[in-house]
């Protein structure tokens, strides 16, 4: 799964700590979304949406429904 | 939120340090009274049944209490957190349960002359459960 956290966090000038203490995870899980190395649950990609005030699908993309 | 701002006080991390402070504090306490149970009724209180069964008890419901703190850190944990520590405690009980009836079964069929210690099993299961958080990290590093 793709997602534009990292860009969009950089638009906003957060960094990665204060993004986890806004979503209330540690950092550590916020560096493995970013780089796609871990994948959200449905509530914590709501919670990321909510936040930004966008779509999940604005947020997260499914890459293998992009490939089809 | 700016990015000036220096010090970010994040509620999870105040939480989850607080829960594993309570756990370190159960889990010395755990110990201590395993080390009294074990070792004080022979060189303290000379085998007095009735202390000794005390001291049984004692230790017992502070384990317990060790681990409803350790539920309570693990709770308290992100999901990505408790993904790993969830993954690594999911191999140590395996190694565990394989190695520890492998190696209980060699003094059986006499592969080994001595007999086999807990002690031996809580090492291997410990030792496991350390690498697969090591690599539980790793991996989503």
């Amino acid at each position: 799964m793709k997602n534009r956290l990292k860009v969009l966090r950089a638009e906003r000038d957060w960094t990665q700590a204060q993004l986890a203490s806004a979503l209330d995870v540690s950092r550590q899980t916020i560096n493995a979304i970013e780089k796609g190395k871990f994948d959200p649950s449905l509530p914590l990609a709501f919670k990321a949406a909510r936040l930004f005030k966008m779509s999940i699908e604005d947020i997260f993309q499914d890459e293998v429904s992009e490939e089809i | 939120m700016s990015k000036s701002e220096k010090v970010v006080t994040s509620e999870y991390k105040t939480q989850n340090n607080k829960n594993e402070k309570n756990l370190k504090m159960w889990s010395a306490a755990w110990a201590v009274s395993m080390a009294i149970a074990a070792f004080a009724p022979k060189y303290v209180w000379a085998f007095d049944t009735l202390i000794t069964i005390i001291a049984v008890v004692i230790s017992l419901g502070i384990g317990f209490g060790m681990l409803l703190s350790n539920r309570r850190y693990l709770r308290g944990l992100d999901e990505m957190q408790q993904k790993i520590l969830f993954d690594a405690m999911g191999l140590s009980l395996g190694v565990g349960l394989v190695v520890g009836l492998t190696y209980e079964l060699l003094e059986d069929i006499k592969l080994i002359t001595f007999e086999p210690e807990i002690a031996h099993l809580v090492i291997i299961m410990c030792l496991t459960y350390f690498v697969g958080m090591i690599s539980g990290h790793r991996k989503f590093q």
